[in-house]
Formats: structure tokens, sequence, C-alpha cells
């Protein structure tokens, strides 16, 4: 996806600016909003491991449930209560950051095109993490459970699809059956089953899915999880009456604040607000946008030698290889999966043969973008540096998802945005350094931690680094060489950094013409 | 930025996160009825009285119906069955009224209720009243003077053959009447 030069959204200019006081706070590569989803699994362990230790002192029945959660929270507040407290907590923080991964990726755009898979597939999760926290406070059976449960039953027997109302198994101990709890109970431990299952899904169509946040996000997170369990211990609110109804209660608003909402609408209006919005957010992908996806890539098998790098670098699984197929002595090449691609071009990046080191005026790549050919790359590249005046002529490469380096270009700055950082093969730093074309190379593109296409900084850091193909070779001399990361929010950064980039290197043209 | 300041910012951050956390799983609290309320829960199951005469066969009428079929016997009936109207009224003024279509494709099974009305709590007088047939007149009607405490749940049940109405979970002094 690419964006016209349009004026940022607010939404996106506050999230960026709210992430960049976080990366002063954590450090990019700690930034909790770097790491909502891989937070969301590393919750749903937290809840699993709590719920198994619950689930040995879990008692089912009308007469049993009740006190074998008191006796877990207050005879055995040290472990028990602080398992029902961490349980508690850890589903609330799940709920908190399950929006905030929903909100983060619908205001930077990274829903459409070929990301609609993990998209939608977000979307059964919400309801069935829903359906599972609202189960799990059924089963102390306190007032809350009770208003909680009749609330609920209320509210589906508006659905036609029941024999009979629902609500009239609740009227009244009497008629309340002990099964009910057996029913909570297994439902409680499998509908996490079928989370896991569907998480599984939501990741099945990127590459190297993040499903760990940081070793020391997750130890700050779990320790203040810790202390809130021990300052406010998760506690039930009196056993429940089925002849009293619940008045004043204290709700656990992330999970049951639709119910409230039933109080003041009527259960087909609640029920309308709820699928309308499971709808919503099941279309948005395919909604009209001011973003426009450029032509996905395309494998030229006369220059594919199957070496695989690309399909190592794709972020989303969208080239894969298969037997060869025009009779080369290669075992295989590369296939460009069209529905995955999202034109991100961190496969042209990544084949060898896009070296801009060939002769042909219009060589062709391995794998190339139809709308952006490496040869039509290397032409305006060197028709820019031809133009470069004046000491301290820097090439800039930067990203079109980062901050717009357009703004940069000056007698002696030249400037090249691409679909991604990592769409820059590394043979263009040597090409644009050789004979002195340029006295350096200046790399730019989203925020460390936080690229757009997902691994495109990453990737770049390590070709730069020779930690991975295609490597930058050792005759590039690295001082002419500065890596700076910017979203578009940190623009002034990225100046006061490309001014003192080219201070250095007329430091150094100095040092060596005094030398010399 | 310096790192004691740095860690001083993630602690005050990991406060903030922990700190909405703990506030809104059970804050603020909702006041899901008003002190001064009860409820009245309307709640049953009952099949109308069938919407026509049950009739005899004729002899004509028998020979034509396979053999298994005329091992029912020689009466019919229709299988629909009529509305249930049920009525509520709280000290002489309508609380509430409904009618009940009889469930399934051919409206010949039970009618079902349950509804949940909040009323100021106090001594009341509940008239309930009950139609199961096509015809005009109420066929069951209980009057009960119920003091609902604040919060508590009266059950109002209707079962035809244990008489009529049961009023349930109430404190009541009071004169019943079945027709």
């Amino acid at each position: 996806m690419t964006t016209p030069d349009l004026p940022e959204p607010f939404p996106r200019k506050a999230l960026l600016r709210l992430e960049g006081i976080l990366n002063k706070t954590f450090g990019n590569d700690l930034n909790p909003f770097y790491y909502l989803g891989a937070l969301g699994f590393c919750f749903f362990w937290v809840l699993v491991a709590s719920g198994a230790y619950l689930y040995g002192f879990y008692r089912t029945g009308i007469e049993l449930s009740y006190p074998s959660v008191e006796y877990i929270t207050s005879e055995q507040w040290y472990l028990g209560g602080i398992m029902r407290s961490l349980h508690r907590y850890a589903a609330d923080a799940l709920i908190v950051v399950m929006a905030l991964h929903l909100l983060r990726e619908f205001i930077l755009g990274r829903y459409r095109g070929a990301r609609w898979f993990s998209w939608i597939t977000g979307v059964p999760l919400i309801w069935l993490i829903y359906a599972s926290g609202i189960n799990g406070y059924w089963m102390p059976w306190d007032k809350l459970a009770q208003y909680s449960t009749v609330a609920t039953m209320e509210w589906f027997d508006w659905l036609p699809i029941f024999g009979g109302p629902l609500s009239q198994s609740f009227i009244s101990r009497e008629v309340l059956n002990d099964r009910f709890f057996s029913l909570i109970s297994f439902s409680h431990a499998t509908i996490p089953l079928f989370v896991l299952f569907f998480l599984w899904i939501h990741i099945l169509r990127i590459s190297y899915p993040v499903v760990n946040p940081r070793r020391g996000l997750v130890l700050g997170t779990l320790l203040a999880m810790l202390v809130l369990a021990l300052v406010k211990p998760a506690l039930s609110q009196g056993p429940a009456d089925m002849g009293i109804e619940p008045r004043n209660i204290g709700i656990d608003w992330f999970y049951l604040f639709v119910y409230p909402l039933l109080d003041v609408w009527s259960a087909g209006q609640v029920w309308a607000l709820v699928t309308g919005i499971s709808l919503l957010l099941g279309v948005l992908p395919w909604l009209p946008s001011r973003l426009r996806q450029i032509p996905v890539a395309e494998v030229n098998l006369k220059y594919c030698s199957g070496c695989r790098f690309c399909v190592a670098d794709c972020p989303y699984e969208a080239v894969v290889m298969k037997p060869r197929s025009d009779g080369m002595h290669f075992a295989e090449e590369a296939v460009v999966v069209p529905d995955r691609c999202v034109s991100c071009g961190i496969c042209i990046g990544s084949c060898p043969s896009s070296t801009p080191f060939r002769s042909e005026a219009n060589y062709v790549s391995g794998i190339e973008m139809p709308s952006l050919p490496i040869s039509g790359l290397r032409a305006a590249m060197t028709d820019d540096l031809a133009k470069l005046e004046g000491d301290a002529r820097v090439m800039v490469f930067g990203c079109d998802n980062a901050a717009n380096i357009e703004e940069l270009r000056s007698r002696g700055v030249a400037v090249m945005s691409l679909p991604c950082t990592a769409m820059l093969p590394p043979s263009f730093i040597e090409y644009a350094l050789r004979e002195r074309q340029v006295d350096g190379v200046f790399i730019t593109g989203c925020r460390e931690s936080d690229c757009y296409h997902r691994m495109g900084g990453l990737w770049t850091e390590q070709r730069l680094a020779a930690e991975r193909e295609p490597r930058l070779r050792g005759r590039a001399e690295r001082e002419q060489i500065r890596l700076f990361w910017a979203s578009s929010t940190d623009f002034r950064e990225l100046e006061l950094e490309l001014e003192s980039f080219r201070a250095t290197l007329r430091s150094r043209a100095g040092s060596k013409n005094a030398l010399s | 930025m310096v790192k004691p300041l740095q860690y001083i910012s993630q602690g005050l951050f990991y406060a903030l996160f922990m700190g909405v956390i703990g506030y809104f799983s059970t804050l603020p609290a909702y006041t899901h009825l008003q002190p001064d309320e009860t409820l009245i829960k309307l709640s049953f199951r009952h099949a109308g009285q069938h919407v026509g005469a049950c009739r005899e066969r004729t002899p004509e009428e028998m020979a034509k119906l396979p053999a298994y079929q005329r091992k029912g016997g020689t009466t019919v009936c229709p299988r629909g069955r009529a509305d249930v109207v049920v009525e509520l009224e709280m000290d002489g003024k309508r609380l509430y009224h409904e009618v009940l279509r009889p469930t399934g494709l051919a409206h010949s099974s039970n009618a079902n209720i349950y509804r949940r009305i909040p009323v100021k709590a106090g001594n009341h007088t509940i008239k309930a009243r009950l139609k199961d047939h096509p015809g005009g007149d109420f066929n069951y009607v209980s009057e009960e003077t119920v003091n609902l405490a604040p919060g508590r749940v009266m059950v109002i049940d209707f079962k035809a053959a244990t008489g009529g109405f049961i009023f349930k979970n109430k404190n009541l002094s009071a004169t019943m009447q079945h027709k």
C-alpha cells in the first residue's frame, strides 16, 4: 500500500507522537505499543496457567461453586487468591491490549489489501474472548454472576432460536439446575481452545509472527499485575440469591459494559449494535480508501536461480518455492501468491539479480515490481546523482510509510523513496558510492521495531551489517553510510541527523585532504 | 532520556496501566435497580385450549383412513391452540398486557412468557388475569395484596393444573379468588 501525498490524519499523528514518548520511556525494543498482539498472547498464557490452578479447586454446583471460590480466595489467599486476581486482571489486560491492537492497526492502515486475512480472523477472536470472559464471571456464582447470567439470558431470549425463554431456567433457586455449573465449567475450558485455534489462524499468513513480547516487557507487566493483585485482590460480591435482585453491583466494565446498555436499550437494539460493529469490522478492509496498492511483485524466471532469499524475507508468506517449470538446471523457482502480496518490494531488495552493476540499460531482476522496475530505479538514481553539487553530497533512501524525504532534497542531497526501505538492494549503496558519485548514503524508514511492512527495518539493518543475504560488501566504507529510523512525526530529528551526517562527511573529507 | 528518569517513567506507565485495569474491573459500581424499586417477574409456559371443538369422525371417514391411523380413535381435534392473553394490574392500574402466540409451525404448542417488570417497593394489590380460549372472558384471575421489599424478586407463575397463578417469593396478606 502506498499513500498519495495527502495530509496526515490526526489519529495517526497523535498515535505516532504517543509512541514517540513511549520510545523515549521504554526504548524502541520495549515499547509496549509495538508488542500489543504479543502481549495479548502473553496474557492468554497467564490466563491458561492461573486458570489451570483455579480449576483444581473449583467445584460445580449451586451450593458448591461459591464456597469453593471463597476457599481459593480467602483460605488460600497467598496462592489461590493471587492466582484468582492474576486470572481476573490478565483477562482485563487482554481486552485492553486487544482493543489497542485493533485500534492501532486500523489507524496505521494495516488491515487492507493482503492483510485482510489477519484482520478478519481477529473478529471472531473478539467474540470468543468475550464469551470466555463473561462465562468466567458466572463461575463464582456470586451476585455479579447472578446479574450477568440473568441479563445474558434475557438478552439471548430476544433471538428467535430457542424453544422457550432461557431466562425461565434462572427464575428461582428451585428451577436452577446443578448441570448449569458443569456446563459453564466445561465451556470455560473449551472456549479458550477455540481462542487458541483462531489465534493460530490469525497469524497464519504472516512470516516471523511476534507472539512473545520482549522479556523486560513481560517481567514489568507481570510484576505490575502482581502488585495490583496484592493491593486490590479479586473478590466475590456475596453469594447469589435468585430471590433478591442485585441492585448496586461492581461490574467489570471491560467485559460487562453491554449489560447496563440493556437497561437503556432493548435487547434487539443491543444485538443490532454488536452485530453491526462486527459486520463493520468485517467489511472494513474492502471499504474505499485513499490508500492504493501498486501492482504486486512478479517473478522473471530467466533471472531466478531459486536462491530462496525472497522467500526468507517476505513478511507475508507471499513468495513460495515450487519445482522448476522452465527446464533450467535449478531445482526450484520462486512463485508470488498475488492474494498475499502487499507490494512492499522487500523481495526485490533480497534478490541477488537486483544489483545495479549490470551492463544492460533495461535489465530485469529475478523478481520485480512492475510499476517500479529495478532498472528504472537505477536510472532515476543515476540521473539524480549527476545533478548533485557542492560538498558532502548525499543519496537518501527512504520509505513511503515513514518521514517524507522529498523535503530533504537540495543541491547536495538526492532522494529516493521506496515502498519499503528493505526494497533497496545493498548493492545500490555500493553503486552510489563507487567512483565518488556521492560522499555518503543515508538510509531512513519507519521507526525501529515498527516497520509498516513488519520486517523491512530489521532486514535492512542485517543486510548492512553483513548478517543477512544479500550483504553489503566490505568495500563500501561504513563511515559513508548512516541509518536513521524516523516516522512522519520525526521529520525535524531526521533533518538534524542528515545535517550531522553531512558535517561528518565534510570533516572526513577535510582530514583526507590534509593527509594527502 | 537518562536511565533513572526512564525507569521512573516506566514505573508510572505500568502504574497507569494497572490502575486503569484495577479501577474499571469493579468501578464505578452500577445501580441496576433503584433503592426503592423491586421486581416482578412474570414467567410461565402454558398451552392454550384448542381453537375448535373436537368432533367424532363418521364411519365413512374412518374407512378412508389407513389402518394405522384408525388406532387413534374416532375423535379428531384441530391442532391449533388459542392465543394466551395475560394481564397484570397493580393497585387498579394496568401494569402489563400481552397476547402470547402458541409456538410451533401449526401454533399447537406452549405459549411462553418471561417478563421483568420493575415496580416501586411497598404494599400493592396485584391482579393477574389469563385467558386461554378463543372466547372473550378471562378464565383465570388471581388477586393478592403483597408487601414487596426493595430488591426482592416476586415471581408470578402460572400452572393450570394447580388452579392458575402462583405468586412466589412474596410477603403477603391476601385474599385469593379463582374462577
